[in-house]
């Protein structure tokens, strides 16, 4: 491909790269593709071997000659996880889930040849029990607004030429002839964006102050290091979209006078790292990084550091320390990293979700985007839809859609018919939400108001059956596990937390514990180096606010009202239901359970491992735990 | 499994070098150490762990001291001193897959394997951990096993999943160094 020198070229190569689009084109007379059948290769699907049946489709089509009538793309995520692996056929709209390889003969002989689309490869709405056979009918997409994953699920992210096509890199284009960098610093602003890492600070401000502080050089990075549990929005933009992600740390660059960039990836996302090589490396070839950017006399180039599994580098300070080489332990603010951030110079850091918006508000208009969201969060968020809810998977709304519309409209409600208690965002900065604040709007205040955080957008559903002393214990030992003990109170303070809370579960705590634990807490937050340890804390705080019955019962009762903590628990056989079949003494482990055929079985709770074999194998369910 | 005085192939170290001359290091450079958790992920790539005579010549080629480079070691949990099991199970304990059983899929590869979370079987064939969310959360409880992602994962599946990673991967050889 020859390289992109102008505006006028771009221009050029996407009215060239168009028809690479196929029947994903409103206009079609620029292409002899008939049918596009667009497959999510992101790792979720991939691991329900999506690949395959891209390999399967396109074998079938090079057999019967079909090539240019009909495409088959690989993309990035479609959001609907649950359903995966996810195959949309288009201009059709039809929209197959849980699709098998073995499936591919089909779709191909009575859907593409025969104009048939495959009647039990639809979704069946859960609640009506009908077959919905378009991707825009389906509830789980109705309320959602796609902004930052406009291009996920759309286009090949292998592919630049697929990017270009759909209207890439002309906000760059755009930034670099007709913009002066304050005025890409002042359309940000304009618009409200802030910070998606979670914090919600106002992205153009920042840049504003790393414009003006001076330095040798300037550096833009983007934190890629999505380390809270359970959530996935940066991985799949990463996937299933990096060149928007490239784009706006271009402009970022150009805004702030950075030649340099660099994304601190994790190292547990191979897929996003390979994609993201493989975007840079594309864009490098173009011109689209590099010297003198589209003729404009701008450079920009960025290079990849990946992380190595430790979750403080997420934080900005201790990010910067580790693209340096460094153990990646948080540096005392100020100075912000504005001022000096690495090598001492001037530094920028946005995360993924943040960056990847930039194209689309410059392409747009500071408008355009401010008028989505409430007062104080403009735009939208991408959430990580996980836990107990029975659609798993990615999905995008505007600022002050209330959690009721999140996990009851799009996320389909609490699985398995349990409950709901509590939805935990932020991850092991946020907090356990309960079921009275449902139809809170969310936005950053919001959520702060009510003991949470927005956090990076994990959300995960608990039912009934979670308990959540459990629950916070188990975000405590992961911040034990991840402080980078630089400082005393967050290395032995949530230490001596994750301690009491251990107790606790195990029907050892006393009323003295608690008022312990409040207080280590409000500690913890205040004299904490970093946001690391200044928001571990959260998850106790929170579930200790709005389920402090479950705490009591733990403690005054020596009781687990969810029947989770194993130590609390007892599993005991009805005698009235056993039929002395036999099957839970063969399970057992440690040999617990006696009795003779046909004869009413016993378990020796002085044996017993609490492990929950037996009752997950007893047919008559003859045992329970109390 | 002897690793004080394990001697390493040559083309290991080569392999290494290779990679580090790629890098163009210049040791007077103060920014030199920028690339650092780079080789170290490229040579735990090669070994499978990072043992110290490696360290001491990354160190050595960096122009850094030993207790620098082993100090990065220690802080990332990626990176182990010690050498793994020729196949590596790893149980994701992201809070999506906690809240769906993961504990219980831990547990019942323990009692398989008949070793803890961490550990190596003796014979040095499997070693068991845990980690922190992959992010395929919508197939949670989820297993990894070498590159194989294991979705949906039961206790009473763990036996069957080992089996089939054995009849399916497990049989390849891939001993490149062998």
């Amino acid at each position: 491909m020859p390289e992109i020198d102008s505006v006028a070229a771009l221009k050029e190569a996407q009215r060239q790269f168009q028809p690479l689009l196929g029947a994903r084109l409103s206009e079609q007379e620029a292409t002899t593709v008939r049918r596009t059948v667009l497959i999510c290769s992101s790792t979720g699907c991939r691991a329900s071997d999506s690949q395959e049946i891209a390999a399967n489709l396109q074998r079938l089509i090079a057999e019967r000659g079909l090539e240019t009538q009909i495409q088959v793309t690989i993309t990035g995520c479609f959001g609907f996880c649950e359903q995966g692996p996810i195959v949309e056929v288009l201009p059709d709209d039809v929209f197959y889930v849980r699709v098998k390889p073995t499936d591919a003969q089909e779709i191909f002989e009575q859907h593409l040849l025969n104009n048939q689309p495959v009647e039990r490869l639809l979704y069946t709405d859960p609640t009506t029990g009908k077959k919905i056979a378009t991707q825009h009918e389906i509830p789980f997409y109705k309320l959602q607004k796609r902004i930052v994953l406009r291009n996920c699920g759309r286009i090949n992210p292998e592919d630049i030429r697929e990017y270009i096509a759909v209207g890439g890199y002309q906000a760059l284009a755009k930034a670099l002839t007709e913009m002066t960098p304050e005025q890409v610093i002042d359309e940000i602003k304009r618009s409200g964006l802030r910070g998606r890492g979670g914090a919600g600070f106002p992205t153009g401000q920042k840049w504003q102050f790393a414009r003006a502080y001076p330095g040798k050089e300037k550096f833009i990075v983007c934190n890629a290091d999505e380390g809270d549990p359970g959530a996935f929005m940066n991985r799949s933009v990463m996937e299933g979209d990096a060149h928007s992600v490239i784009e706006g740390m271009a402009i970022a660059g150009y805004a702030i006078g950075a030649k340099r960039g660099y994304v601190y990836i994790r190292a547990e996302y191979p897929l996003a790292v390979e994609r993201l090589r493989l975007a840079i490396g594309q864009a490098r070839e173009l011109g689209l990084l590099g010297q003198n950017i589209l003729g404009s006399g701008f450079d920009f180039d960025i290079d990849i550091r990946l992380g190595a599994g430790a979750f403080v580098c997420g934080e900005e300070t201790a990010l910067l320390n580790s693209i340096e080489g460094e153990r990646g332990e948080p540096r005392n603010k100020p100075p912000f990293p504005a001022q000096s951030g690495l090598w001492g110079q001037p530094t920028n850091v946005n995360n993924v979700g943040t960056l990847a918006n930039v194209p689309a508000i410059l392409m747009n208009g500071a408008e355009w985007f401010s008028a989505v969201g409430t007062a104080t969060s403009k735009g939208t968020k991408e959430f990580a839809l996980a836990g107990k809810i029975n659609n798993v998977g990615l999905i995008e709304v505007p600022m002050g859609t209330t959690l009721r519309q999140i996990i009851y409209d799009i996320g389909g409600g609490v699985r398995g018919g349990g409950t709901f208690k509590a939805v935990q965002t932020g991850g092991p900065s946020g907090g356990c939400i309960p079921a009275q604040f449902l139809d809170t709007p969310i936005d950053y205040e919001s959520l702060r108001a009510i003991g949470s955080m927005m956090g990076s957008g994990g959300m995960i559903v608990m039912n009934d059956r979670d308990c959540m002393v459990n629950i916070a214990r188990f975000y405590l030992e992961f911040t034990v596990d991840e402080s980078c003990g630089r400082c005393l109170p967050c290395r032995i303070g949530n230490k001596r937390m994750y301690e009491i809370l251990t107790r606790i579960t195990e029907g050892k705590g006393s009323e003295e514990d608690l008022i312990e634990l409040r207080e280590l807490a409000e500690t913890i937050i205040d004299t904490s180096l970093c946001g690391l340890g200044q928001t571990a804390p959260n998850p106790v705080l929170s579930t200790m606010k709005y389920f402090w019955d479950e705490y009591e019962a733990h403690v005054k009762e020596k009781r687990c009202p969810a029947g989770v903590c194993a130590k609390l628990v007892r599993y005991q056989i009805d005698p009235a239901k056993c039929i002395g079949c036999t099957a839970c003494a063969r399970v057992c482990p440690v040999g617990a359970i006696s009795g003779a055929v046909k004869q009413t079985h016993v378990i020796d709770q002085n044996v017993c491992i609490k492990c929950g074999a037996c009752m997950t194998k007893c047919k008559f369910a003859a045992i329970s735990k109390s | 499994m002897n690793t004080k005085q394990e001697i390493f192939p040559l083309a290991m170290f080569r392999e290494l070098e290779a990679y580090i001359k790629s890098l163009n290091i210049n040791r007077e450079d103060p920014r030199r150490k920028e690339t650092l958790i780079q080789t170290l992920h490229k040579a735990q790539s090669i070994w499978g762990y990072l043992p110290e005579p490696v360290q001491r010549y990354i160190a050595d080629r960096y122009g850094i001291s030993h207790a620098e480079v082993s100090g990065v070691i220690s802080f990332y949990n990626y990176f182990t001193t010690t050498r793994k099991g020729d196949v590596q199970i790893s149980v994701c304990m992201g809070t999506a897959c906690y809240v769906n059983g993961a504990e219980q899929v831990l547990k019942e590869f323990e009692r398989l394997l008949k070793i803890k979370s961490g550990e190596v079987t003796p014979d040095g064939r499997f070693s068991l951990d845990s980690l922190r969310c992959v992010g395929a959360c919508g197939l949670a409880p989820v297993v990894l096993i070498g590159d194989r992602v294991y979705g949906k994962v039961r206790p009473e599946k763990v036996a069957e999943i080992l089996e089939d990673y054995l009849v399916q991967v497990g049989a390849k050889e891939e001993q490149v160094y062998a």
